[in-house]
């Protein structure tokens, strides 16, 4: 059995104390295998944001362990998290942000920049990915030049150029009209299929379809966890237009 | 993340709001100017004083009365007058002055001990009485010009003062003995009373204070360093100078250079020798004073130097008003752009790169203003300011400079600081 990318056991975190504290997580468990697609959902205020940020090596839970490819995050010191959160994490956001006034390639370069990539070997893997992404024609725009559904997919690019053992999301579609959800979708999508790792917080019906599984929260627990298609598979919206692994 | 790209990324920075970081930078500008002008003007003041104790000569020393004499004009009559050469000759005309030794001033007699003590003042090259005329004014075919100073010597002062003719001809001993009323006009007074072409005013009479003077030269330009004007003067001999313009009374000087300026220390003791002996007093209460010019420089430049390190503290003042500006703005900068400091750090950014990056900005903006600052502090000190030409001090240039750098990672420090500690999770939810 392989090492899985995500390994949450007895997870919580509290904010404030005593008569006033929120529990956030009430003790999350939680492993996912390389190259699954899994969508966690939940309402606001079930916890599954708090979630996405401990996993994401951008907060610290109260208490518990987590294991990003097998590395205890607890034990890392701040210092090193930036080289963490470089080396295995590609984000995608709700609102993109994007590096303002930056165009999409730098943008897309700045993860390896600050991985220490020589320029030349960025440049032509940034413009690898925004092309990947299908934006190949807009390497020099800058992020209000483009529309949410571009700005998306830059992010998207910029979230995968390192080659990131996880990919995290967080409401990639919030911002977006049906159309560019469609298009970003089926880039994720095709990642799953290329066996990337995938997690994606929504809380949209139509965004978890996709998912290989899917994790419900609530008050900050997980109420659910059921499995639409094997691990190995393709992501179920593909397996049914029978498009090859 | 290399350096390059550390600049890329502070240049953007610094662009992004361009009347802003234009303003920022003005106040490391005017502080780094102020700092170079005003170090100039001090520096142009010493300069000045100096070139003015220059132009007196490095070994010339003054022998004045102590501050209880009365002064040379209108005191007591009585000095005879006496044919007195550049150096020894003596015409033998009795002085009466000889005898008055126990007034506090300076006679005749005692320049004239001075001037032939060859024995007893091996170092002493020349010796010069000096009487000076108040508020005297040249007049010469309807223009008029208000003198300086008016001096009344022998033929040795020139020497003395390195001053030289340059048109017409010095006048003699024999012009001194004969009470010739002969003049030597500076340049500036040549100038005002006949215009440009000085030289046709030789052999002219001219009338000083309605007396008539010949013009028998006009002196080399002095220069005029600093407010005072070295070519705004008259010299004529000492004996036709007290016959119509001060009077009969005491020196008001006697201009002594010494052999070379080594030996100026010697000849200042051998001149308190003699006039001690004459004035039969002792140092304890001297009536005279002998000062020279390393004495006079040694004053002027020490409170030159007070005044250029009170000018240097002000303008240093306004460099870290200036440098609090960068900081200001830099603390501006790092809430506005928090939400970028957030993403940056998700995307894996270190302390290293984030402090980099807003340290970087905070130098940019002040290194722009320090060399702005430098261009207009050089172009500002080409200006005459309060009458002073100010002198440029390379090492004040470097200095501003330096400190306008320091300044901004001084100031650029903290906000830098700030940024990089933020947790990105608060970063990120920021708005």
């Amino acid at each position: 059995m392989t090492r899985p990318v995500i390994e949450l056991t007895g997870v919580t975190k509290t904010y404030g104390a005593g008569e006033t504290a929120v529990h956030a997580l009430a003790g999350v468990d939680l492993v996912v295998e390389p190259g699954d697609y899994v969508a966690i959902m939940g309402v606001s205020g079930s916890g599954k944001s708090t979630l996405m940020n401990i996993v994401g090596c951008l907060d610290v839970g109260t208490s518990g362990q987590y294991l990003l490819d097998g590395i205890d995050v607890r034990r890392v010191a701040e210092s090193r998290l930036a080289v963490v959160r470089n080396r295995k994490l590609g984000f995608v956001f709700q609102s993109f942000n994007l590096v303002a006034r930056t165009s999409a390639l730098r943008n897309v370069e700045l993860p390896l920049a600050y991985a220490g990539v020589s320029r030349g070997e960025r440049r032509e893997r940034a413009a690898a990915a925004l092309t990947r992404v299908g934006l190949a024609d807009r390497l020099e725009h800058e992020p209000a030049e483009l529309s949410g559904g571009q700005q998306q997919r830059v992010a998207l690019a910029r979230a995968i150029v390192t080659r990131p053992s996880l990919l995290l999301a967080d409401e990639p579609t919030g911002a977006l009209d049906s159309h560019s959800t469609a298009e970003v979708l089926a880039q994720f999508d095709e990642l799953a299929v290329e066996g990337r790792t995938v997690l994606v917080i929504t809380h949209e019906h139509d965004v978890a379809r996709h998912a290989k599984r899917v994790v419900r929260m609530a008050d900050g627990m997980i109420v659910a966890d059921e499995r639409q298609a094997p691990l190995d598979a393709p992501p179920p919206l593909l397996s049914a237009r029978a498009v090859p692994a | 993340m290399n350096v390059s790209e550390t600049a890329r990324f502070a240049w953007q920075g610094v662009t992004a709001d361009k009347p802003r970081s234009g303003l920022t930078t003005l106040g490391i500008l005017i502080g780094v100017a102020a700092v170079i002008i005003l170090v100039a003007v001090g520096t142009g003041s010493s300069k000045s004083v100096q070139a003015q104790i220059d132009a007196l000569g490095s070994n010339t020393l003054t022998v004045q009365a102590a501050s209880t004499a009365s002064g040379g004009r209108g005191g007591p009559g009585g000095g005879a007058i006496a044919g007195f050469g550049a150096f020894s000759q003596s015409s033998g005309a009795t002085s009466q002055n000889a005898t008055k030794t126990h007034t506090p001033e300076l006679t005749l007699a005692d320049a004239r001990a001075l001037a032939t003590s060859k024995r007893e003042a091996p170092d002493v090259l020349g010796v010069a009485p000096l009487v000076t005329a108040q508020s005297v004014e040249a007049t010469y075919d309807g223009a008029s010009h208000s003198v300086g100073s008016t001096i009344g010597t022998t033929p040795a002062y020139l020497l003395i003062d390195n001053s030289s003719v340059q048109e017409g001809r010095a006048f003699t001993d024999a012009d001194y003995t004969q009470h010739r009323r002969v003049a030597l006009l500076g340049r500036t007074v040549a100038e005002d009373l006949i215009g440009d072409d000085t030289s046709r005013l030789v052999g002219r009479v001219i009338e000083l204070n309605g007396i008539e003077f010949t013009v028998d030269g006009i002196l080399t330009s002095k220069g005029s360093t600093g407010p005072q004007d070295q070519d705004d003067r008259v010299i004529a001999p000492l004996t036709a100078v007290q016959d119509t313009l001060s009077g009969y009374g005491a020196l008001s000087a006697i201009s002594v250079k010494a052999t070379s300026a080594d030996t100026v220390n010697p000849a200042e003791s051998e001149i308190e020798s003699i006039l001690d002996a004459r004035h039969d007093v002792t140092s304890a209460d001297r009536d005279y004073s002998v000062a020279n010019a390393s004495s006079i420089l040694g004053a002027a430049t020490s409170s030159n130097r007070t005044f250029t390190v009170l000018l240097g503290a002000v303008a240093a003042i306004s460099l870290l008003v200036g440098g609090i500006g960068v900081m200001n703005i830099m603390l501006v900068t790092v809430t506005e752009r928090t939400r970028e400091i957030g993403i940056k750090k998700a995307l894996g950014a270190g302390r290293a790169d984030i402090v980099g990056q807003f340290l970087t900005e905070a130098v940019l903006l002040s290194v722009f203003g320090g060399v702005v600052g430098v261009v207009v502090g050089l172009v500002g000190s080409r200006f005459t300011i309060v009458g002073v030409q100010p002198a440029v001090a390379p090492y004040s240039v470097g200095l501003a400079f330096g400190v306008a750098i320091l300044i901004g990672l001084f100031f650029g420090l903290y906000p830098a600081n700030r940024a990089a500690s933020l947790r990105p999770i608060d970063a990120l939810r920021y708005e």
